[in-house]
């Protein structure tokens, strides 16, 4: 009997659990365009700024955005106009901000946004997370063992990294805790149970939202840089990659070449 | 006019940082000019800014600039123009820790030198509205409001940063009233920590690094609101050396 991947119950997430989304019926255009008939510009206005904020205040924080919290907290009497509502902020984003918003799970509708632009050289000194640079090791590791990868093997090449479990890292903090919890809130990796050991052994996948926001190739790229060696000579890597990129819908970008 | 992905680069660091000091804002901007390969022209920061901001308007935000009221130099952030901040700041802290931030507002503003003790502060936390807060979880909050850059620190007095200053701007301006809103005489902006007239009865205040530009070639120091000989000593803020006045 194959185990199916505990993506529901979160428990860590308690904190931002609202109410469910599955009360709220999506009304149809006709009412969604009677709705926005019945309210001024400047409450259009006022509702899309509003919800920009929101979202840009919860993707700071990395959290996903539920539809169910945006109709609570921002729109509120406003919910029958949702989907217009939203159609101009994820404009205002891509155009203001170059975010894409994506929605990562389409039954409960829960939304990240995503850069549309590439990480540039740099960045990371200008933007300074050290905790980029940790998460990168780690996805890499997944990505180079297949895709699934046991935890023990994630905490010993970080020990060899001098990046201790049993130690408060000056950096980190606790470093289980950023790794399981943290990352794990933020859809960039799942921390799931093995079935049937005793003790729990825990394996590591990517999340949602290194799927969508992590290029293969940059993940080549960086492996590539460390060991001083051409990506094409991990060719089945090299391929999984380069169908990656062909399956990204184009993204308009004004230099010549990703 | 479209923003261009140099400007949505320099406005997604802008978030990211907080604040930044004029030397960055300069090396930032080149960055995002070159990383884009988009057209750059050097000491045109503000025009960059500019247009950056008439885009961010609508959506109450804006790229602020303010003078540090130590040296004179000017920093950037990336601020909300509504009048909503404490209610920004409530997705990160409890409301009793809202309150205490609040009232250490309060005792900063009604202060002559823009600074409270941590002892007014800490005494505070017995006495909250909402929920008491214990020494220890008021000293971590107090901790943790200077890490987010709130509130500055030095020998156990607590200011507002310059970066909350400029976010909270049009809070203060509205909730408190004129006398403990002190504005600069020369610059016209929130002013802290500042030089005061001599004269009682007038309410003419400069910041440190403004009375040096506004005093440094007059033979003598008058108070632009009253004419009273001015007594504060007026010292050198910046590297270049200016004549020292008596």
């Amino acid at each position: 009997m194959t185990q199916r991947k505990s993506s529901g119950k979160r428990t860590s997430t308690a904190v931002e659990e609202e109410e469910d989304d599955s009360r709220f019926t999506q009304p149809t255009t006709s009412q969604v365009q009677k709705g926005m008939e019945k309210l001024t510009k400047a409450q259009i206005d006022e509702k899309t700024t509003e919800l920009v904020q929101y979202i840009l205040m919860k993707d700071q924080k990395k959290i996903p955005v539920k539809r169910a919290d945006i109709v609570k907290n921002v729109l509120k009497e406003y919910k029958n106009v949702f989907q217009e509502i939203m159609n101009r902020a994820q404009q205002r984003l891509e155009q203001v901000f170059g975010f894409k918003v994506v929605e990562i799970d389409a039954k409960n509708h829960v939304y990240i946004l995503i850069n549309k632009l590439e990480p540039a050289e740099g960045s990371e000194m200008i933007s300074g997370n050290p905790k980029t640079g940790l998460l990168f090791v780690i996805l890499s590791l997944v990505y180079m063992k297949g895709g699934v990868v046991p935890e023990a093997l994630v905490w010993n090449t970080l020990k060899k990294m001098k990046v201790d479990l049993g130690e408060r890292h000056p950096e980190f903090g606790d470093v289980k805790k950023l790794v399981t919890d943290e990352f794990v809130r933020q859809r960039y990796l799942e921390y799931t149970k093995v079935p049937h050991t005793e003790p729990v052994k825990y394996n590591f996948t990517w999340g949602q939202r290194a799927e969508v926001e992590v290029s293969k190739h940059k993940i080549l790229q960086f492996l590539g840089e460390l060991h001083s060696q051409d990506p094409q000579r991990w060719s089945q890597q090299y391929k999984d990659a380069s169908s990656q990129r062909s399956s990204r819908a184009p993204q308009p970008s004004t230099s010549s070449q990703r | 006019m479209v923003l261009g992905e140099g400007h949505q680069r320099f406005i997604q660091t802008m978030m990211i940082r907080g604040i930044v000091n004029e030397q960055e804002a300069k090396t930032l901007h080149h960055h995002c000019c070159e990383v884009h390969k988009e057209h750059y022209v050097a000491d045109k920061l503000e025009e960059f800014i500019q247009v950056v901001n008439s885009k961010l308007e609508s959506l109450n935000m804006k790229i602020r600039t303010r003078a540090s009221e130590d040296d004179g130099m000017p920093c950037y952030a990336l601020v909300n123009t509504a009048n909503n901040q404490l209610t920004r700041m409530s997705s990160d802290y409890a409301d009793n820790e809202l309150e205490l931030f609040r009232r250490t507002m309060d005792l900063i503003m009604s202060s002559d030198d823009g600074t409270a003790s941590s002892t007014d502060i800490l005494n505070s936390a017995d006495s909250l509205q909402t929920r008491k807060l214990t020494m220890s979880a008021a000293e971590c909050l107090l901790k943790r409001l200077v890490s987010d850059d709130w509130l500055v620190e030095k020998q156990g007095d607590y200011s507002l940063s310059t970066r909350c200053v400029m976010d909270m701007e049009p809070f203060i301006r509205t909730m408190y009233d004129d006398e403990q809103v002190k504005v600069c005489a020369v610059c016209h902006c929130l002013a802290f920590k500042c030089q005061i007239c001599a004269n009682p009865l007038c309410t003419v205040k400069i910041h440190n690094p403004c009375a040096e530009k506004y005093f440094k070639k007059k033979p003598v120091q008058r108070c632009p609101g009253c004419s009273e000989l001015w007594p504060n000593k007026v010292t050198e803020c910046r590297q270049s050396v200016s004549q020292r006045q008596r």
